[in-house]
């Protein structure tokens, strides 16, 4: 991965290039950007042929289920289902450099929309702020909240790079904002850090110190080279460290920070939370909304305690406080709550004996067949519980998407040992 | 040839994936019988497959103890079945067949399990997942393929075992983008298709009379998606998302919710029933008053 790093002198002969843009042509691109030749490979004759991405990307995610599966390990992990969560993102000059095309702002922008949109699907009563970093000092670009339009809007508004970058003044400003959230949510700070050095007003370890002191959980994301203070930072507080090589795996890195981390057994105080279901407002009803203070006719949700008129859930209602959710929302979460085991991989057998040519020759789900070249058993992998087969693709979409087995919820089962009651 | 087929796959080419409820504790006890309503459903299909060359049907069976794939228009080894069965067109020989031979195994696992339940509510869940796996498939298949939607003719109750899984194929119908059509011919009101249909932007109706399902279905639930912004369709009426809290079933507009399992309770309690977490306490106190306790007991 490493030979993808752009070289200084490279970079150098590119500022070049893009001076006189229309002189390039998007083939010549593709030689000087992408290296296009290192996306074939040969094979035992000596020719060339595009490198099989399918089976490569199957055994990268089966190892990552591997390494989820083997933390889990049978028993249920408690979540921390209730984030509160900063993203800091650094707009020193360091976030102006090429490296990543057209500029790191823009990709690190860009791939934050796509994180607060998944984060929202997967943690819908969770809260997100945005905090920048230019100049050496931290401004707060939005409050907690909870509607990833506002966010998105705050953080598209204003990309520009300027100055130091300062590591411990972003931490002192989240760390000041998230001591104000109740105890039972869990505080976290995601930092995309593209300098390669932090420009501070006094002691950042005492700044760490008081972070983990009050529970809150920094990750960071480098775009440059690895740091040790950020190392030290995430090692501190129990959260995750890594640098992006490239823009594919900075969406990666950045996504994996979606589903709900792991709870610390110290940090998680549980709690009651009391929460409001509201019902629809009857059609043609008229009512100022409490969000946007203009009158709204029809659609709209009405707090059951103070019978505020608010527009869309979930939301907390704006004259008395309280959490409004429909159930919708709890029961994305629940897929956290009652994780599917992974599939095993079958071997595969040209023996005549193989059960599974009886059992069957194509996918449950997808009725794909799952014959390989010369009607030989390709690669499939079966469910333990049901013992059905399934494909790698069905695979990868019913552990990634669906959480639910298909095979699993073909088969009736007696009331008793349903897993949750509704 | 690509070109060619590029100008066949207008907006309007849809693929249909039909839920058939086979479930023979509920078509026991209905005034029309199951022949009546295959025959409507048949009727149907003829319909939907004559609207464009290039429509596909697939039926997915939903049965009491199992699910299954019952018919797939793109197979090409339908045609060469042969119909013994007179009145019914040959296309649809080796649906009838296949159905036969399902409802004949359903049959046979619920002789073998004893069932107490009082609800016979059918598997959806199952059924909705074999659905969206198919569709991703079709997905996969490359960027020239019908518009894939989902038909749900459901008659059996909610089990409500099932809302787990209900929920989470229809939170990725609705990130797929594919619509929950629900038609529901029981007699109760069906809570998990209204939220599905509304949630991913389908359809719900509840005719009233039987006899007339073939001119419901072809009015309402033929429209491909593309055509459905020209066509007025009877829109979401008061889908009701309170909850009901875990202690008591009934639905309720305030209630308490559990920070760690997201369980909901209408009345304040001091331990959650369903993780065990005291609340107001983080695990670590809890643990360590347990361990003080057992320390103190050598010394003594």
């Amino acid at each position: 991965m490493s030979n993808q790093r752009k070289r200084p002198t490279g970079e150098r002969e590119e500022d070049d290039e893009e001076d006189d843009a229309e002189g390039i042509g998007q083939w010549e691109r593709a030689y000087v950007d992408d290296r296009s030749w290192e996306a074939l490979q040969e094979d035992e004759s000596g020719l060339l042929r595009p490198i099989d991405t399918s089976a490569i990307y199957h055994a990268q995610y089966r190892r990552r289920l591997r390494m989820l599966s083997a933390a889990a390990a049978g028993t249920r992990i408690q979540k921390g289902l209730i984030r509160y969560l900063y993203i800091v993102i650094d707009f020193s000059r360091a976030a102006a450099e090429t490296d990543f095309r057209p500029s790191r702002m823009a990709i690190m922008a860009k791939h934050v929309e796509a994180f607060i949109r998944e984060f929202f699907d997967q943690n819908p009563l969770s809260q997100i702020g945005l905090v920048s970093i230019k100049n050496g000092i931290a401004h707060t670009l939005t409050d907690l909240g909870g509607s990833p339009e506002s966010h998105i809007q705050a953080l598209m508004g204003k990309l520009e790079a300027a100055g130091d970058s300062s590591l411990q003044n972003a931490l002192e400003l989240v760390h000041e904002h998230l001591n104000q959230i109740p105890s039972y949510g869990h505080r976290e700070v995601l930092i995309l850090y593209s300098a390669l050095s932090t420009s501070d007003p006094g002691d950042i370890m005492e700044t760490i110190q008081k972070c983990k002191k009050s529970r809150l959980r920094c990750s960071v994301i480098g775009l440059s080279a690895e740091m040790f203070i950020c190392k030290h930072l995430c090692q501190e507080t129990g959260g995750l460290y890594s640098v992006a090589v490239d823009e594919v795996h900075l969406k990666d890195l950045l996504l994996e920070h979606a589903p709900p981390p792991p709870a610390i057994a110290e940090f998680a105080i549980s709690n009651l939370i009391k929460m409001g279901f509201p019902q629809r407002a009857a059609e043609g009803s008229m009512a100022i909304c409490s969000c946007h203070k203009e009158v709204k006719i029809g659609a709209g949700y009405t707090c059951p305690r103070c019978k505020a008129r608010v527009c869309e859930l979930p939301t907390e209602c704006t004259i008395c406080g309280l959490t409004l959710v429909s159930s919708p929302h709890l029961a994305r979460s629940y897929h956290h709550l009652f994780p599917i085991a992974p599939f095993d991989e079958v071997p595969t057998l040209a023996s005549s004996n193989d059960p599974r040519r009886k059992l069957g020759k194509s996918c449950f789900g997808c009725q794909q067949s799952l014959l390989g070249a010369g009607n030989k058993p390709g690669p499939c992998v079966t469910c333990r519980k049901c013992k059905h087969y399934f494909c790698l693709d069905c695979d990868i979409y019913i552990h990634e998407s669906l959480h639910n087995c298909p095979g699993c919820e073909s088969i009736h089962r007696p009331k008793s040992v349903s897993l949750m009651e509704e | 040839m690509a070109s060619v087929a590029s100008k066949l796959y207008s907006d309007d080419v849809s693929l249909l994936v039909l839920l058939l409820d086979t479930n023979p504790l509920f078509w026991s006890n209905t005034s029309t019988t199951f022949s009546q309503f295959l025959s409507h459903v048949l009727a149907f299909l003829n319909a939907v497959l004559g609207l464009n060359q290039l429509n596909q049907v697939v039926v997915i069976a939903t049965g009491y103890s199992s699910c299954d794939y019952i018919y797939d228009s793109s197979l090409t080894s339908n045609v060469n079945s042969e119909s013994g069965r007179t009145g019914m067109p040959a296309l649809f020989g080796s649906l009838l067949e296949k159905l036969e031979d399902f409802i004949d195994k359903d049959e046979e696992l619920i002789k073998e399990q004893e069932h107490d339940d009082r609800i016979a509510s059918s598997l959806l869940s199952g059924s909705l997942s074999m659905a969206l796996c198919y569709i991703q498939r079709v997905f996969r298949s490359g960027h020239l393929h019908p518009q894939p939607r989902i038909l749900c003719l459901q008659g059996s109750p909610d089990g409500p075992e099932q809302y787990v899984a209900v929920m989470n194929s229809i939170f990725s119908a609705q990130r797929l983008m594919v619509p929950i059509d629900s038609c529901y011919i029981g007699t109760q009101n069906s809570a998990f298709l209204q939220q599905a249909s509304y949630i991913t932007g389908g359809v719900h109706h509840a005719p009233k009379q039987l006899d007339g399902l073939f001119q419901f279905l072809t009015t309402i639930f033929a429209t491909d998606l593309h055509t459905r912004s020209f066509v007025q369709l009877p829109k979401p009426v008061g889908v009701d998302f309170r909850a009901s809290c875990f202690c008591h079933k009934k639905t309720i507009d305030m209630g308490y919710v559990c920070s760690v399992c997201l369980s909901i309770f209408c009345e304040h309690h001091k331990k959650c029933s369903t993780c065990g977490s005291v609340f107001g306490q983080s695990k670590l106190d809890g643990a360590s008053t347990v361990s003080d306790k057992k320390r103190k007991a050598p010394d003594s």
